[in-house]
């Protein structure tokens, strides 16, 4: 993975310096509120519901075991022994004081991270594919984008005051598995006539209250040119955003109103006259950085692995999760493996410190000592050879991490809503719970197959609940917490947004009417069809019916 | 005239506390001071504006409250779970305390 050079490392440490003083100012009485406010925004300190929250910034998702031990020992120090894993690849902690933050980020320093740029109007954490650099189906390792990407972005002088808040997704198979067409820039990795790889850019997707998936811009991009494309469409944005509403100020909205043929016309202009200069990639830049990306050292396998096989014959409960947890990797003998922090009536994303620390060391013992975060909320050990998955799965199983339910109707992703968040209108945790508790029944939740559930406590849409399978919106009426189902969205490479089935249900209600949307599907289905399958092809209308007969 | 209290965040930990009536704050919403009039709830405003400065606590503001057989609590559902803490976590905040 990507180490600090000097300049990165001075950048961090001279942070924490100036947040230091900063933060003694502050309780000194010398910094009011208003003038603070900025100030710990710009390093990731928000102030929620029931104390400050801290937002740590994990590049493209991706930890070392030391970076997770430390994230375990800030969890146990500073907070309250646990930390939540965010739809940004993201670690935040819900209960840190003020007068600690300095140490914090001086901790995270000492591990190579930072908390800069989690919030406010500036580019976020570049997120990408999980299986990034693994994948069996990837055509180039998108990490290597993912850094170029970083370090242009951070603390990028020109775009420090953009209109709003500006997120980047790449991912470098066809299938996709890091959202890129909901993100205000998504790069897909295409091949080009002559083989060689690039870019296809997206420009204009996202969520919240107006969610749009992003149109195609350019279908292919060679990579050199990367860098000068994205400052070319970040000029037009920064020109063109609207500054003037906040709800209007995502790039997505001027995409929208101007027209993605405008917009394409406008960044084609501005990057002529900045392409060909000084933000062309260098090649031996960018094989410096693939450096740092290049494969571990992977043993020659058998791709068959007869033990593997055989263990998976003789247990049953192995056999599901292997089934269910594992993914295809692309060096034979070797497997993806998916760590679920979806227990059953767990809280979505969320892990305690003894689990970062026992997951940092199984890093280290089964997967070259690396750990993603996905941004469906759970954890990822890439290179794990077969014949160790079944002591792994044993292990993760004596710490909670081995939920056989990935991409399953307990996988949900959920925001921290009313539980935590200011901006809620509703609780969140609690309606993805009380469904998972619902369908604890894991054999139930295999023969109804992949879905997915996506739960936001506010429009705000942190849960994604647009483009869930099933989406659940929070609202609150009259002083009561309702929610509203939306059916048909997917975050994939068929993405869509999800349509707002009818009228919202109360808390009491909204778990049974998920079920009777399972059970409406599990009649309909044929053929091995999934729940978006079967709804693509008989639309919201039976669905509707068999939720609203009734009333 | 709705009843009020004066609530804000703890400069130090980010705790949710409520102004007393003796100038203090409190993390029990039963110990606020309940303004029962404009002028009560300026004056609460003001003290309260004034402890922000110290710096005691970050944005003070009012809350509506209902007081039923002499208990405090908040009208709205969104308060509820300030003044009591998260309800996925009962150990933490004053529901830990019972209320």
């Amino acid at each position: 993975m990507y180490r600090y050079d000097e300049y990165d490392q001075t950048l961090v440490d001279e942070r924490v310096r100036q947040f230091r003083g900063q933060v003694a100012r502050r309780l000194a009485g010398e910094l009011t509120e208003d003038e603070f406010k900025p100030l710990r925004l710009m390093n990731g300190l928000y102030l929620q519901l029931h104390a400050y929250m801290l937002r740590v910034a994990i590049p493209y998702g991706l930890l070392s075991a030391a970076q997770m031990r430390r994230l375990a020992h800030i969890a146990r120090r500073y907070d309250r022994g646990y930390g939540h894993f965010t739809t940004r690849q993201n670690i935040q902690y819900n209960w840190p004081k003020l007068e600690d933050t300095p140490d914090i980020l001086a901790e995270l320093a000492s591990v190579e991270m930072h908390a800069i740029q989690t919030s406010g109007n500036s580019f976020r954490n570049t997120t990408t594919d999980q299986y990034a650099g693994v994948a069996a189906d990837e055509i180039e390792d998108p990490r290597v984008y993912c850094e170029i990407i970083r370090q242009w972005s951070t603390l990028h002088p020109e775009f420090s005051f953009l209109p709003r808040k500006f997120k980047i997704a790449v991912t470098g198979a066809p299938n996709d598995r890091a959202a890129v067409r909901l993100h205000d820039i998504g790069l897909i990795m295409r091949r080009g006539d002559a083989g060689e790889t690039g870019f296809e850019v997206i420009v204009g997707g996202g969520q919240g209250r107006t969610p749009f998936v992003g149109p195609t811009i350019r279908e292919f991009l060679p990579k050199k040119h990367l860098l000068s494309y994205l400052e070319a469409i970040m000029r037009v944005y920064n020109q063109l955003g609207r500054r003037d509403n906040l709800f209007k100020a995502r790039i997505k909205i001027l995409v929208h109103e101007a027209g993605a043929e405008k917009v394409t016309e406008m960044v084609e202009e501005e990057w002529r006259h900045i392409k060909d200069g000084a933000l062309d990639l260098p090649a031996e830049e960018v094989e410096r950085i693939r450096a740092h990306f290049a494969p571990p050292p992977y043993e020659t396998l058998a791709a068959a692995q007869p033990a593997f096989e055989e263990k998976k014959r003789a247990d049953g409960a192995f056999a599901t999760w292997a089934d269910t947890n594992l993914a295809a990797h692309k060096v034979p003998g070797y497997a993806i493996v998916n760590l679920s922090l979806k227990p059953v009536g767990g809280i979505p994303g969320d892990a305690t410190a003894d689990q970062m620390d026992a997951v940092a060391d199984l890093a280290e013992h089964y997967s070259f000592g690396e750990i993603r975060v996905t941004h469906e909320q759970n954890l990822v050990l890439a290179d794990v050879r077969r014949t160790d998955l079944h002591v792994l799965w044993r292990k993760l199983r004596d710490i909670g991490l081995a939920t056989p339910n990935l991409g399953l109707v307990s996988d949900i992703i959920a925001c921290p809503g009313l539980d935590y968040c200011g901006l809620a209108n509703a609780r969140s945790i609690p309606v993805a719970q009380r469904i998972g508790n619902r369908f604890a029944d894991l054999k139930r939740q295999h023969d109804i197959g992949e879905l997915k559930i996506k739960i936001s406590g506010c429009i705000n849409a942190c849960g994604h609940h647009h483009v869930g399978h099933i989406g659940i919106l929070g609202l609150e009426r009259k002083g009561e917490e309702y929610y509203q189902i939306t059916l048909g969205g997917s975050a994939d490479q068929d993405a869509a947004i999800g349509k707002i089935i009818g009228p919202a249900f109360s808390s009491e209600d909204v778990v049974d009417a998920v079920e009777t949307v399972v059970n409406t599907y599990v009649e309909l289905r044929q053929n091995g069809e999934r729940f978006i399958d079967t709804y693509r092809r008989v639309g919201k209308e039976p669905f509707k019916e068999r939720l609203y007969a009734a009333a | 005239m709705a009843l009020q209290v004066v609530t804000a965040n703890r400069i130090g930990d980010g705790t949710v506390v409520y102004l007393t009536r003796g100038g203090g704050w409190s993390e029990r919403i039963a110990d606020g001071q309940v303004s029962r009039s404009d002028e009560e709830r300026d004056a609460l405003m003001a003290v309260a504006r004034a402890k922000a400065e110290i710096p005691e606590v970050v944005e003070p503001y009012l809350i509506d409250v209902v007081e039923e057989a002499g208990v405090v609590r908040p009208v709205r559902y969104r308060e509820e779970i300030r003044a009591q803490g998260p309800p996925v976590h009962p150990a933490f905040g004053q529901q830990a305390a019972g209320g």
